[in-house]
């Protein structure tokens, strides 16, 4: 028995030193493209030039809401018409949060991306998305110009991405079981040990942001000017905020229909949303209430970007041509709850709605702090402080959630 | 465990036939080769993989995995106090559903091995594997539904003034102990079966009670079952990552952490240094339970 379990042994042995040769040998390697605030050089990526024929699929990754094909309410459909049009299946998977799209991209399964500003970024730079050839989507000049050319989807003046909408973090909560309204994060903040056990927040490193924001506006004494750059003092401030919160935290939601049904069974009354969500919670008879909040709220920006890796590049590009014309775009903006990109499709949703959302009102878009990705140089301008980062802001989060 | 079992080795027969027949030494070795493939490319190779993925760093601002040794992982792991919480936190829990589901599954245990009749223990098997047929993510979305507020534990508590204890800690120990309990039930159900029948009477004539017979005959006899019933349950807890996301509120334990690491974070050195915690863990529960003889119960 024990020569047998000798020799077994000195097989793993072997085989774990031919793996760890094996791997040594790519221990060289680094990736690509150093990180930085702005002047990173993306690795070069070829642009497609002009159209082919279609590959009669395409795989999309997505926000939730942004590709509904009718089977979540047959009434909310604009990828079918997208299908017949074109003759491209389109798959669609839905992801949660950023880190899962860039982490859903890089398997290099998907076409194209609905992707925020705090994964824009990190996917140009890491060489998972190309650049796109705006002269290929039909409508682009009709998008509005305050959208192109931004930090968070062009380098150097290279455009890698179509943008698809934007909009403002809500403050949800059940009209039932909160009073007073609420006009304030505060609510979830310092006052969130009203509603123990019944708050909810966004499950990602990014919702530090949220009580970054919050910070900014009631303890100026921290000099906290942009969400996005928080020095270490600024970011312990924020943390402790949150694992104040913590203890009022019914749980914490990333799957927007976990966030549905928790507020519907009223194991969450008060916490933080996307307009859609209350939608598809006030469809299902749940007495919820979505508003932005006085101090004003963190947001998005998203834009469509096409994978480096495509597999289907030619219906990739007829997807993001056709999902950022002024139909399709009204469409995705009254179900999502966003100002459309596209301009044009006031015409379609009504003035009012367009009002309600700001959409060509480029001051109030000014004011939303959309997600961007947090690094070491502050993005505030400031250059007497590091910030912290990305991967400290994770770090953060799992001790927040303890 | 197959692998470490001893076969006499059969004396090589001469005479005629192939020789395959005549060396067994070879016939054997043939006969073992695609088990061991498996095992070791499967087992082996991925915990290795996993091993190796662990001493590697990543691009905080791309995500890419970065291919430079670093023991950066293990020292944050050690060093950052959230990960010591976590991980005892972990076997706490774990080490609670294994006990609860113990004490439930003693008694059924029994009942079955000793007391019924045999048609009845069929029927009890049955009923013991049903809910192994259905879905794990069903049952654990069940719990939630029981869990939630105004839901099936509030409205049959709400006439003694018991509420429902709301998602957390003690649902996930719940249902960890629900999902887990046929795997401790049938180790001591085999462990019991094969003590046999003439103890307890001899126990009875020498004039102990039911309880004493129990106590002093019955319990150490089932010991290395009750342990190879809890490396089941042990084991499948300390790596559970479902339950606690559906039904643990915002608690944390190491599976949804590492789960965190790859699917969000998509930090795989990370969390392939926080899933060699569970592994050690499990190395030295082993180690424990073989002193005791339980593996041969399994």
């Amino acid at each position: 028995m024990t020569v047998r379990i000798r020799s077994l042994g000195a097989l793993m042995g072997v085989a774990a030193l031919a793996l760890v040769a094996g791997c040594g040998s790519q221990a060289g390697s680094t990736p690509g493209a150093t990180p930085g605030a702005g002047g990173f050089t993306p690795p070069s990526i070829p642009m497609k030039q002009s159209m082919g024929k279609m590959e009669g699929s395409v795989d999309i990754l997505a926000w939730p809401g942004y590709a509904e094909d009718g089977s979540n309410d047959p009434k909310v459909d604009w990828v079918t018409p997208f299908e017949q049009q074109t003759g491209c299946q389109a798959n669609v998977k839905y992801f949660g949060t950023s880190d899962e799209a860039v982490n859903l991209l890089k398997t290099g399964n998907y076409d194209v991306v609905s992707a925020s500003g705090d994964a824009s970024l990190r996917l140009i730079a890491a060489g998972d998305v190309a650049p796109v050839n705006t002269s290929l989507i039909k409508d682009y000049n009709q998008i509005e110009p305050f959208l192109k050319d931004k930090a968070w989807n062009s380098v150097n003046g290279q455009m890698y991405g179509v943008p698809h909408g934007w909009g403002a973090n809500l403050l949800m909560y059940r009209t039932d079981l909160v009073s007073p309204a609420p006009t304030s994060w505060g609510a979830v903040f310092d006052q969130s040990s009203s509603y123990k056990g019944k708050v909810t927040a966004y499950d990602s490193p990014i919702y530090i942001a949220d009580a970054a924001l919050y910070l900014m506006k009631t303890q100026p004494d921290l000099g906290i000017k942009n969400p996005y750059a928080l020095d270490q003092t600024q970011l312990d401030a924020a943390v402790s905020l949150l694992k104040n919160q913590r203890t009022n935290i019914s749980e914490y939601w990333s799957d927007y229909l976990k966030e549905v049904s928790a507020f519907k069974s009223g194991d969450s009354v008060i916490g933080t949303t996307w307009k859609v969500i209350q939608q598809v919670a006030a469809s299902e008879k749940a007495p919820v209430k979505a508003i932005l909040p006085s101090e004003g709220a963190t947001g998005w920006s998203d834009t469509w970007m096409v994978s480096a890796h495509a597999q289907h590049p030619n219906c990739a590009y007829a997807w993001m041509s056709y999902i950022t014309e002024p139909k399709p775009q009204s469409e995705v903006a009254q179900y999502f709850g966003e100002a459309p990109a596209n301009g044009q499709a006031c015409k379609l949703t009504g003035a009012a709605f367009c009002k309600a959302y700001h959409t060509t009102d480029q001051a109030f878009a000014n004011k939303i702090w959309y997600w961007t990705t947090p690094i070491s140089q502050c993005l505030d301008g400031r250059t007497d402080a590091t910030c912290t980062n990305y991967g400290d802001w994770t770090q953060a989060w799992t001790e927040i959630k303890g | 465990m197959a692998v470490t079992t001893t076969e006499p080795a059969a004396p090589a027969r001469s005479g005629r036939g192939s020789i395959l027949a005549r060396s067994s030494g070879l016939r054997t070795g043939l006969l073992l080769l695609p088990p061991m493939l498996w095992l070791g490319v499967a087992y082996l190779a991925a915990l290795a993989a996993l091993f190796i993925t662990s001493l590697w760093g990543q691009d905080d601002f791309t995500g890419a995995i970065v291919r430079v040794w670093t023991l950066q992982n293990y020292h944050d792991l050690v060093h950052i106090p959230v990960y010591r919480t976590i991980a005892f936190r972990t076997i706490g829990i774990a080490a609670l559903v294994t006990v609860v589901d113990a004490v439930v599954a003693f008694p059924i245990a029994l009942f079955m091995a000793k007391v019924a009749s045999p048609r009845v223990r069929r029927l009890l098997v049955i009923a013991v594997l049903m809910p192994l047929w259905a879905s794990y993510l069903v049952k654990a979305y069940a719990w939630r539904g029981m869990f939630s507020e105004g839901g099936l534990i509030d409205w049959v508590g709400k006439p003694v003034g018991l509420h429902s204890p709301g998602y957390g800690l003690v649902a996930t120990t719940i249902t960890l102990a629900y999902l887990w309990l046929p795997y401790m039930i049938l180790p001591i159900f085999a462990g019991l079966e094969r003590v046999p029948s003439s103890l307890f009477e001899a126990s009875g004539d020498l004039g102990a009670g039911a309880l004493t017979t129990i106590r002093r005959v019955v319990l150490p006899m089932a010991f290395p079952a009750i342990v190879a019933g809890s490396i089941f349950t042990f084991s499948l807890s300390l790596g559970d990552y479902i339950a606690v996301q559906i039904v643990g509120g915002a608690s944390q334990l190491l599976g949804n952490v590492v789960y965190a690491n790859v699917g969000s974070a998509n930090n795989l050195p990370f969390a392939s240094a926080l899933a060699t915690v569970p592994v050690v863990v499990m190395l030295v529960y082993l180690a424990a339970a073989r002193r005791t003889g339980a593996l041969e119960n399994l």
